[in-house]
């Protein structure tokens, strides 16, 4: 009870005299406002990235591609491989008995980004006919599905969102041919999203090859993935490997989700530090602007302990503050916003939407409270270790 | 009567640079409870550096340091501030109030290490200013008053715990004659009626003439001071 009266009085004390220095208090807020601001919108990347090609990948799903193949472009299957493949035991069937799968062939397009212009890459994605069954989540919102045979296509959300001329009716140029966008689709927010597609057929007539890239195939179950996996062993004439798609997508967001999420904590750091330092410079100012009346409130019988703690709430106060700002800004700045990755080397865009959550604030939170009881901390104790005959001396 | 303080063969150096100088050596003391003691001496003498012993805001390098019934020497930093809140009452030269805050919280601060509810404190801060005689001043910043009524803030923040020891530096040296009077009466009043313990250093041997009793610190020790004596 005491302590707390006594808390209370020095912090109030200290806090009072805030107005005549507004200007260290205000560079210890920006600082931590930034360190905030930046932490936050590059765990949002990171975190949007992540769940959108996270919630790409089912564990009912498998991933078929040449053995050879670490990636969807990397790898080639004939026809005839992918009839052996889609007829393995574990993969599931329809009402008329055929195999819920997709030969797949993923294109490339250069469309114009909307945010700046600039030409981003688009993956076209040829689909199976049996698409619906295989990828139940994708819902067509706007117009109709591709018909088969026909240079049509239909654009996901994100990539409409992202990338101008997919609007339905316009037309885009694909192997030197003309096709048409004939709706718009959502998968969940998944990676899908960013995609658009077509008739996996005419999409290969269209640049005259003949194999496909890979086979998505429904599982019967999630274990069934041993008994396909066994399957395709067993016929020497299949070179394929599978995966789970959960674990493919898994892979892949771990591997750009990973890097920005460490991106984001490194740049935050290296900012934090500064933010440190400005703490510590402005909180020392406070308790060298204070020093008499620290040793006044001491002789007078007050703890050591509570003036540390008085500086250390003032250092937690600015910080919090600091956080506030930095996750209000952010939030106002990015919350809801559309994303796309830079596709460099040929690599496709992934669009995702930006949310800057309760989670992500209590982090930036929880960085605002280290930043502000490191740089606290040094001050705090020097208040409390004041030999008080010295600092009375010193008016 | 019991004594209020006890100081046998104290000393004190001060480190300055490599070499170390002596400020008080081997010094006793005594004062009894109900005493006014003024303590002069030239500057630099030791008599803050005396005070500051008496107080417990710093240690003897030797001797028994007794105030009030502890042995001070042998308290703990915690145990002394908590001695400190219980025992002492200090009154600074430049007043020491807290420009923050105003007259009433100013006498209020040490009540806030006591156990009193917020009704009490209030009621004990607003009978100490009326004992120095600015009830009516409780809502002024210490920059709305004049020096003297300062300084008998910063008497009333000294008085409100009800110490043992009432230690005062030099509280008349940055006031002018009247004020100074009014500060002096208000202290011999405190002594005679309300029979508290006072130790005061002050330069001035008008000032001194206040006390009941007079001692002179030189060359760290203390003598009987006879110049001042005629004064009162
Ligand atoms: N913290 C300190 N460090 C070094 N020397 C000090 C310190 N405090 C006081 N002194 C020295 O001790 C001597 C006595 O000081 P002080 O007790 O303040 O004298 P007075 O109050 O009688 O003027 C002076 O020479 C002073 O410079
Ligand atoms: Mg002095």
């Amino acid at each position: 009870m005491h302590a707390v009266h006594q808390i209370l009085a020095v912090t109030s004390m200290n806090l009072r005299g805030l107005p005549q220095r507004i200007a260290p208090s205000l560079v210890v807020v920006t600082g931590i406002a930034g360190v905030v601001g930046v932490l936050l919108a590059v765990l949002a990347l990171s975190q949007g990235l992540s769940r959108s090609l996270v919630t790409s990948g089912r564990a009912d799903r498998a991933l078929l591609l040449h053995a050879e193949a670490n990636s969807e472009a990397a790898s080639a299957l004939t026809r005839d491989s992918v009839s052996r493949i889609i007829d393995s035991a574990g993969i599931a069937r329809d009402a008329r008995n055929e195999p819920i799968a997709s030969a797949e062939v993923p294109a490339t397009l250069r469309l114009p980004r909307r945010s700046d212009g600039a030409l981003g890459i688009l993956t076209v994605r040829g689909v199976g006919e049996k698409l619906p069954a295989l990828r139940p989540e994708i819902l067509i919102n706007e117009g109709r599905m591709p018909a088969r045979g026909l240079n049509e296509l239909i654009a996901g959300r994100a990539a409409r969102s992202g990338f101008a001329g997919l609007d339905i009716g316009q037309h885009v140029v694909l192997g030197n041919a003309d096709w048409t966008v004939v709706g718009s689709f959502e998968s969940g927010g998944d990676a899908h999203e960013s995609e658009l597609l077509a008739d996996a057929d005419t999409l290969l007539s269209a640049y005259q090859r003949a194999s496909f890239n890979a086979v998505t195939v429904k599982l019967l179950e999630p274990a069934a993935f041993d008994t396909l996996n066994r399957a395709l062993a067993a016929d020497p004439a299949l070179a394929v490997t599978a995966m789970r798609e959960s674990d493919y997508y898994q892979q892949r967001s771990q591997k750009f989700a990973k890097v920005l999420a460490i991106v984001a904590r490194l740049v935050a750091a290296i900012m934090a530090i500064g933010a440190v330092f400005a703490a510590l410079n402005s909180l020392y100012s406070v308790v060298s602007a204070r020093t008499v009346e620290i040793a006044t409130l001491r002789a007078i019988g007050f703890g050591g302990g509570a003036v540390m703690i008085s500086v250390m709430a003032e250092a937690l106060l600015l910080a919090l503050v600091g956080a506030c700002a930095g996750a209000a800004l952010t939030w106002l700045l990015f919350d809801g916003h559309m994303v796309s990755t830079v596709g460099g080397g040929g690599v496709a865009n992934v669009i995702f939407r930006l949310h800057i959550g309760g989670g992500l604030i209590a982090v930036g939170m929880l960085w605002a409270c280290a930043i502000g009881l490191i740089g606290g901390l040094l001050p705090a104790i020097r208040a409390a270790r004041l030999p008080i005959d010295t600092a009375l001396r010193a008016q | 009567m019991a004594a209020m303080v006890s100081l046998r063969k104290v000393s004190k150096r001060y480190r300055r640079g490599a070499q170390s100088v002596p400020v008080l050596e081997s010094l006793d003391l005594e004062v009894e409870a109900g005493e006014f003691l003024a303590l002069m001496g030239p500057s630099g003498s030791g008599k803050t550096t005396l005070l500051n012993l008496l107080g417990g805001l710093s240690r003897a390098d030797q001797g028994e340091v007794r105030v009030a019934g502890a042995r001070l020497d042998q308290l703990s930093p915690r145990a002394l501030a908590r001695w400190r809140a219980r025992h002492i009452g200090f009154v600074f030269q430049f007043y020491n109030l807290l420009p923050v805050f105003n007259a009433q919280r100013n006498v209020e601060l040490p009540l806030l290490l006591t156990k009193l509810s917020r009704e009490q404190r209030r009621h004990n801060a607003q009978a100490a200013l009326a004992l120095v005689g600015l009830a009516d001043r409780g809502a002024h910043r210490p920059s709305e008053l004049s020096g003297g009524q300062q300084q008998r803030v910063a008497i009333a923040r000294a008085l409100v715990a009800d110490p043992s020891l009432l230690i005062c530096d030099e509280p008349t040296g940055d006031l002018d004659r009247a004020s100074a009077d009014q500060v002096l009466d208000l202290l011999r009043r405190l002594n005679r009626e309300q029979n508290k313990t006072i130790v005061m250093v002050t330069h001035d041997p008008r000032a001194a003439a206040y006390a009941s009793r007079r001692l002179n610190v030189d060359k760290g020790q203390l003598g009987d001071d006879a110049t001042t004596v005629a004064a009162t």
